[in-house]
């Protein structure tokens, strides 16, 4: 296929080829971005405050201008042209510029604050002082290096947002959705936190929830809670209410996607900045079978050591308080005994033989270790001490998985290996969604032509056309209902909805177009 | 074991060896010059504009194939020898058949235009054509598409992002108007031509000219005006791809010839897809239907038949779809590009010029026969229905809603759509 493939330099112009407009606007938002290099090798600055809004001006100003250039005063429609063409797109020596500097800068962030100028002894120097006056005018404080990266994805977000809804102008969902993960990106994640602690109260974001925020329950989040009066304890309860309340019911309703695609931070990052990536999700069978695996064995390690350090928080007397670790772990295990037991009664015939064996292995071994722990009759639960799981959650999956390779890596893996492969919540919502929801996307009767737009396209990597092509609804546990499947589909073939649960899952050929009788026939035999 | 061999790995062949496949044990063997794989061939617009790669038009992983023990063959069938019922290939190989089917597909027309034959004119309808179009617009800056169909228009989409210049040649008055009404044509051209496109209407060719190395150098018009170019594009249509059948015993006409099983004059062999032509086609159906739904359709019905449930070919309601530039189209039932006398047509349009809709029902009784839709995307299964049940026009229009297909947040037309209909039809 080397010819078809091959790069296009040789035609009248390149599909590619950036416009005097977008190269100027380049400049403009690089010499933003040389500025905040620059504080990296410890120059001060004469007025932080110029310079920070001029650099973060400059980056915002590019993008705008670029994107006005690249989107407006050309027809609204799909905007892919010459996508596997371009180096940052297609895995060519741009993406791998990018995706190695984003390593590494996340390498530096999580373990090597110290290079960005974090300094344990006195203030801080480098890219993280560059940021104190927004800090200070914000939280009150000077600025962490979290502060720093915070400000940073929220940028992000917000100026590559801004592009998207440009780039998906004609289609009112992506408007509306791109919308939502830019409000609670700046509001939810970034302004509320940092406001709460302005005003001396626990750091809090209502819309980051457990598991994906897996140190909501640790001694010193909920001591943090716990000693801040009343708000703490509403925010506690919010937090508890939220995991077993609010997402079911809004699960239910309209499918994951309203957490994942219109509220979530990784979501919002990876449908804005990671949206030219989207394409190079891996659709094979055989990523799909890892995805499985891997996702629900961060879940069972996010609940476990979630119980364990709940366990090791509790006290063990009824009488400072009614949940006791014995209380509590038997709880635990009888919940989700009793979970279990609901959707292998109730949905067995959904489940695929591989989901029921891995649902009853994994079911299995928490038990068991909640038994050897009980019986053995240590402090320590699950053979290590809770804090030291939570460690090593925090390294293994907190940083390494979605921070490195979930963001690191999307110029050369797609936007969202952190949510397929590896998010807990994802999973939970996931189960939600497939077994438990009004969501799925609808084919439109016998209209499809198999182009394949909506598989390349989807950041998830489903095989969207395996189902379109056979006239099937997508329900699907990964699918986070970004919409660009029906966005791109040439023929009007796909469409998101929330609807009646009767033949919302139907396995059958139901192709329209041909003989009444025969496509009965052919749907008696497949059964 | 019984061998099914089939002719051309295309939607026809391949969705009847996947039915074979699910019904029976068969040996099944699929043959084809064009590609290693079964590829979406109205997908290949996408991988020339970047928008994928070639092996994202593959609908099913390469290991599909060996799991259903569908046999793969790259070769070319030079002639096949009906009594011993054996295919005789380029390379000079045999191979043995019980039953054969014919999926071949189609060859883009050439109607003996003077230069066709120079290096830069070619059309648009397979692998090798689509190599052969990157081979040809690496040095080439303009280009003349001939013929306003669904190909054309395609190639027009395709050349304005490599940003070549392109000049559309055209015979009706509005675009695909042979097939769509005017005002539903008129649309469409004007789409084309906001796209930066020279689309002329009721122009025709008269000659091809070119330079000593045999590449195109200008198009000459019935007009006599002479349009530089390095590429022709020949856009006028498809026809069956046959001729290595001629001068067999097979009865052909434009295409091979099949009764209502799908069965040619010969035992056991049959055609399906682009290459077949209906003796007896259902009424409002034409004998040749190119397009990939009813080469779907016929692999179908054709693998029931293989496999012991004989069965006739009876297609459903008309349907089918396009997208020219950024307005998609989908049609259901018929609506006539010129209707008589029992035919009357509605038509709306958005003022932006990128929605509308046509429907055509019946003047006396106001039975609905069909709509156009531009821009607006509606439920197949719903139109289907109304279809089969006759609902009137004032059924459809009232329920409209029912139909909509389009994403979540679209703003919805239909009560401005329900308005002009009460004050231009109902109330004359």
């Amino acid at each position: 296929m080397s010819n078809l493939e091959r790069n296009m330099s040789l035609t009248a112009e390149e599909p590619a080829k950036l416009s005097l407009t977008q190269r100027i606007a380049s400049s403009i938002g690089l010499i933003g971005l040389f500025l905040l290099a620059l504080t990296l090798t410890n120059l001060s600055f004469p007025n932080k405050t110029l310079f920070l809004s001029l650099s973060l001006g400059l980056i915002t100003v590019g993008t705008i201008i670029f994107a006005n250039d690249l989107y407006l005063g050309k027809p609204a429609g799909v905007k892919n042209d010459g996508v596997w063409f371009k180096s940052l797109s297609a895995r060519g020596f741009w993406a791998w510029i990018i995706g190695i500097s984003l390593t590494l800068f996340y390498i530096v962030l999580y373990w090597y604050p110290q290079y960005l100028g974090l300094n344990a002894k006195g203030a801080n120097t480098g890219i993280i002082s560059f940021f104190d006056p927004l800090s200070q005018f914000i939280n009150g404080n000077p600025a962490s290096q979290w502060f720093v990266y915070g400000t940073l994805y929220t940028v992000a977000i917000l100026i590559f947002g801004y592009k998207f809804i440009l780039k998906y102008r004609q289609n009112r969902y992506e408007v509306i959705r791109t919308f939502s993960v830019m409000f609670f990106q700046l509001g939810f994640a970034f302004l509320i936190p940092e406001i709460l602690i302005r005003l001396n109260q626990p750091y809090y974001n209502p819309a980051n929830i457990w598991p994906l925020n897996y140190d909501l329950f640790t001694d010193y989040k909920i001591n943090t809670f716990l000693s801040a009066g009343n708000l703490g304890v509403i925010m506690l309860v919010f937090s508890i209410i939220s995991v077993f309340i609010i997402t079911p019911i809004l699960t239910y309703k309209y499918g994951k996607r309203w957490y994942c695609s219109w509220v979530c931070g990784c979501g919002g990052l990876a449908e804005t900045a990671g949206d030219p990536f989207r394409q190079l999700s891996n659709k094979s069978q055989y990523a799909w079978k890892i995805e499985r695996w891997v996702i629900h064995s961060v879940l069972v390690f996010v609940t476990v050591m979630t119980i364990a350090v709940v366990y090791s928080f509790l006290g063990d007397s009824t009488s400072d308080f009614w949940l006791t670790r014995d209380v509590f772990l038997w709880g635990s295990a009888g919940f989700l005994t009793l979970l279990f037991a609901v959707i292998l009664i109730f949905k067995h015939k959904e489940l695929a033989k591989d989901a029921k064996y891995g649902a009853i292995g994994y079911l299995v071994i928490i038990l068991a270790i909640i038994c050897i722990n009980y019986f053995s009759g240590n402090g320590n639960i699950f053979f290590f001490a809770g804090y030291k799981l939570r460690e090593w959650y925090g390294f293994l999956i907190g940083a390494v998985f979605s921070g490195v390779i979930g963001v690191g890596f999307y110029p050369i893996f797609g936007s969202r290996v952190w949510c397929r492969y590896g998010c807990p919540m994802a999973a939970i919502l996931g189960m939600q969604q497939r077994l438990f929801s009004k969501f799925r996307i609808t084919t439109n009767g016998g209209q499809c032509i198999s182009c394949g737009n909506c598989s390349t396209y989807c950041e998830m990597g489903i095989d969207v056309r395996a189902y379109a092509q056979k006239g099937e609804n997508i329900v699907r546990s990964s699918c986070v209902g970004c919409g660009i499947c029906s966005a791109v589909c040439p023929r009007g073939v796909l469409k998101l909805e929330n609807g009646d649960l009767d033949g919302r899952i139907n396995s059958e050929e139901v192709l329209l177009g041909n003989d009444v009788d025969l496509m009965d026939l052919v749907n008696q035999k497949s059964k | 074991m019984e061998h099914i061999v089939i002719i051309g790995n295309g939607i026809a062949g391949i969705t009847c060896a996947r039915h074979i496949r699910k019904n029976a044990d068969a040996k099944i063997t699929v043959v084809s010059a064009e590609s290693e794989y079964f590829f979406s061939r109205t997908a290949l617009m996408y991988v020339y504009m970047g928008h994928m790669k070639w092996d994202h038009l593959k609908p099913y992983e390469d290991w599909f194939w060996e799991k259903n023990r569908i046999e793969l063959k790259k070769a070319l069938v030079d002639n096949i020898n009906f009594e011993e019922k054996t295919l005789h290939f380029s390379s000079n190989e045999k191979m043995n058949y019980d039953k054969l089917v014919l999926a071949t597909g189609s060859v883009y027309n050439k109607f003996g235009w003077k230069g066709q034959e120079l290096k830069g004119v070619q059309g648009l309808v397979s692998k090798q054509d689509l190599e052969l179009l990157e081979e040809n617009t690496r040095d080439c800056n303009k280009a003349v598409i001939i013929g306003g169909g669904l190909i054309g228009v395609e190639l027009a989409e395709m050349l304005k992002t490599r940003n070549i210049d392109v000049t559309f040649l055209i015979r009706e008055k509005a675009f695909w108007h042979n097939v769509l009404p005017l005002q539903d044509a008129k649309l469409i051209s004007d789409q084309i031509r906001s796209h930066g496109v020279d689309l002329r209407h009721e122009t025709e060719i008269d000659k091809i000219t070119g330079d000593q190395k045999k590449g195109v150098t200008a198009v000459f018009t019935n007009s006599g005006e002479e349009i530089k170019c390095q590429l022709v594009g020949l856009c006028t249509g498809v026809r069956p791809n046959i001729d290595f059948l001629k001068n067999s015993r097979l009865e052909t006409d434009k295409g091979i010839l099949v009764d209502e099983f799908l069965q040619t004059n010969i035992k056991e062999v049959y055609a399906i897809g682009d290459c077949a032509q209906l003796k007896q086609p259902a009424s409002n159906r034409k004998p040749i239907e190119a397009v990939w739904y009813t080469g779907r359709m016929m692999g179908e019905t054709l693998a029931q038949t293989l496999t012991g449930n004989t069965i006739k070919y009876k297609p459903g309601n008309w349907f089918n779809s396009a997208k020219f530039f950024d307005i998609e189209y989908q049609t259901y039932g018929q609506v006539s590009a010129k209707p008589g006398q029992n035919e009357k047509q509605f038509h709306w349009q958005h003022k932006d010029k990128t929605k509308a809709i046509t429907i055509a029902f019946e003047p006396t009784s106001k039975k609905f026969l069909g709509i156009n839709t531009f821009g607006i995307r509606m439920r197949h299964p719903i139109f289907n229905r109304w279809l089969n049940e006759e609902q009137k026009i004032d059924h459809v229009l009232a329920n409209l809603k029912q139909a909509n297909f389009d994403p979540e947040f679209y703003t919805s037309y239909e009560k401005e759509i329900f308005k002009s209909f009460k004050e231009n039809l109902q109330n004359p």
